[in-house]
């Protein structure tokens, strides 16, 4: 897809924009064309961005009047052919994790962009926090699988928003960005480049929209008004919808299905960064988001000092970079993970190595300074290992 | 003519969910004849729904794109899809707890924005598929599975609701009153912007049981002899009104 002026997008280039408005024009880049949201901060700025450039690429913008509605309608326009999306913060991604749990049972492509505020409650509603890290996986009752990714930058705030849209509609799945306030606020240079790679739904007029016998688990996609008279159900349903929900084979056939979709490619989806990691180290940091900025600083300084440290860095977050985890835990002798939570992230990984796992947890609404995360390194370093 | 219908409904399904004298079933039907006799592209027709027994009327049934979605939501589900693609007719049709309790809001800010759709309220006063509860819509006084010694709140009015939230038609009929729905139905799918339909079922397995209305004739033939015609309302006792339900067209944007 060409981006340029005469199609209502930003123009390949350099360009100086905050997070929130790099999200905004990655939303545009990728082909969303419905937006519904409700203000909260700290991601109002992505809505209000929204709501006149939209227009001018011919989308639709609506405030609706709470989030459950915003998520409601953003599920009811990705039926009706859209690329659709909303933004919100913590509070707001509570209200919505029921449709949440809605979108994956019925395989409906929508895109959230949390920017993640210091919670619980209302909690320090303008401070950065990076909490809603495991409610994003299992905020909704239930068995599903959601993709998410957790920029660093103001680049990778619209590149992660192209690609949440992407994997959103390629495995008809509910993708989100894990931002949080710092890198939705900060403000830096971009690269808009000449082309992307969108991803647009598979369609096949007649075919079961809720069953496929192709190992690759996703079915073909079709709108309403398109003829094909779709039942769509957030009730247990066979290949065209129609509800089973007092059957045990119908219930286990989906759910697994719906599962395996998003387990079975996790090697499409996931993405890491790895610094520093090719000398087995002593010391390898776990990080994500904007705490990673801060810990790639850290570790830096480290290896001027000559300490054996690396950094591993999550773009993915669900689901979860298995593999690379227990890779990074087999080569190195304790891991750190520094987080704007109570271990979130450490906690995961504890499921997937077996050396030491150390959090550094900060819920003070502060973004973790590198000389924080370096005196935490420091602390547990011993020296190289015989 | 019913067999003419049969077009319009899925050929895998041969039977309702619905309990025996269940008024939902004659609504089902009405709505059918109402959109049938429009002559619209059914292809073209959206029909979304919440959760609860009258969630179940398009859902699996209607040969239509049908959209069952969560409790309470339908409306914003439905607001999407309109927004989304201004072509389809967008029929909202669920019962009155799941469109004025725990979806209230949504329902008095669609008809605020004058979403052009058409939102049909099964109102049965009661929560029946859960097994009886207290609706926001049971008259006071009527007993329930949480309110054994009858109900002490006020129900809402849901005409008065949708009037002050700026609906451009509404109406209530009972569906003891079988020609007037569909004529309130037509009229409402053929105005532009926010309409609602307010239909009042009959729910003899919950609501019937625990106030003696039990068989279906019964509850039917108390919602035949409660209602009045919204004309004949100057004409009855004031006294006398209190225990009746007033029926008609509470807006219509032309008249």
């Amino acid at each position: 897809m060409k981006a340029g002026k005469n199609t209502g997008l930003l123009p390949a280039g350099i360009h100086y924009l905050s997070g929130n408005e790099a999200a905004a024009e990655g939303a545009l880049a990728a082909g969303c064309r419905y937006y519904a949201g409700y203000p909260i901060t700290p991601s109002s700025d992505i809505m209000e961005r929204i709501a006149f450039r939209l227009p001018e690429v011919g989308g639709v913008f609506i405030q609706m009047e709470d989030e459950i509605a915003s998520i409601c309608s953003v599920i009811g326009a990705s039926w009706a052919g859209l690329k659709a999306m909303t933004a919100t913060s913590g509070p707001g991604f509570s209200l919505m994790m029921e449709a949440v749990g809605y979108s994956a049972f019925t395989e409906t492509p929508i895109v959230i962009i949390d920017v993640q505020r210091a919670g619980p409650g209302t909690g320090q509603a303008t401070r950065v926090g990076s909490g809603d890290i495991m409610q994003a996986k299992w905020g909704s009752h239930g068995d599903y699988q959601v993709v998410a990714y957790a920029p660093w930058s103001v680049q990778e705030m619209f590149n992660f928003t192209v690609r949440a849209f992407n994997m959103a509609e390629r495995y008809r799945v509910p993708a989100f960005v894990l931002a949080d306030e710092a890198v939705g606020h900060v403000r830096e240079k971009i690269s808009i480049p000449e082309s992307l790679d969108i991803v647009h739904r598979k369609k096949k007029p007649g075919a079961e929209p809720f069953h496929t016998a192709d190992p690759d688990g996703v079915p073909p996609m079709p709108a309403f008004g398109e003829g094909e008279c779709l039942l769509v159900t957030g009730s247990t349903h066979d290949g065209y919808g129609f509800r089973k929900s007092d059957s045990p084979e119908v219930h286990t056939r989906l759910v697994s299905r719906l599962n395996a979709k998003i387990t079975e490619h996790r090697s499409e989806i996931v993405d890491v960064e790895k610094h520093y990691m090719e000398d087995d180290p002593e010391v390898a940091v776990l990080c994500y988001g904007f705490t990673a900025r801060s810990a790639l600083f850290a570790v830096g300084k480290l290896r001027t000092e000559g300490l054996r440290v690396g950094l591993l860095r999550l773009k993915t977050l669900w689901p979860f970079p298995d593999e690379a985890v227990r890779e990074a835990g087999a080569r190195a002798g304790k891991i750190f993970v520094p987080e704007m939570n109570m271990g979130q992230v450490a906690g995961e990984a504890m499921k997937y190595v077996r050396c030491e796992v150390v959090p550094h947890c900060q819920t003070d609404g502060e973004v973790i300074k590198p000389a924080a995360i370096a005196d935490g390194i420091r602390r547990i370093y011993h020296g190289a290992r015989p | 003519m019913a067999r003419d219908l049969e077009e319009h409904l899925r050929p895998e399904i041969k039977i309702t969910p619905f309990c025996a004298g269940c008024g939902h079933g004659i609504l089902m039907g009405l709505i059918l004849r109402a959109v049938d006799a429009l002559g619209l592209d059914w292809r073209e027709i959206l029909f979304v729904s919440g959760i609860g027994c009258a969630a179940w009327i398009p859902s699996p049934h209607f040969k239509a794109d049908t959209l069952h979605t969560l409790h309470g939501r339908a409306i914003p589900f439905a607001t999407g899809a309109k927004l989304a693609n201004p072509k389809l007719t967008t029929i909202v049709v669920s019962g009155d707890g799941d469109l004025t309790s725990i979806g209230g809001n949504h329902l008095i800010h669609a008809a605020r924005r004058n979403i052009d759709m058409t939102v049909i309220c099964a109102n049965n006063m009661i929560y029946g598929m859960t097994g009886g509860q207290l609706a926001s819509t049971t008259p006071v006084g009527m007993k329930t599975a949480t309110s054994l010694g009858g109900n002490p709140y006020r129900p809402f009015d849901l005409q008065a609701l949708v009037k002050a939230a700026g609906a451009v038609y509404s109406c209530r009929y009972a569906v003891a009153q079988p020609l007037a729905v569909i004529d309130g139905i037509k009229k409402a799918i053929g105005v532009k912007g926010f309409s609602f339909v307010e239909v009042l079922s009959s729910c003899p397995a919950q609501y019937g049981r625990r106030n003696n209305l039990e068989s279906p004739a019964a509850i039917l033939e108390m919602l035949r002899k409660r209602c009045v015609r919204k004309e004949d309302v100057d004409r009855i006792d004031p006294e006398k009104l209190k225990d009746l339900i007033v029926t008609g067209e509470f807006v219509n944007g032309d008249a």
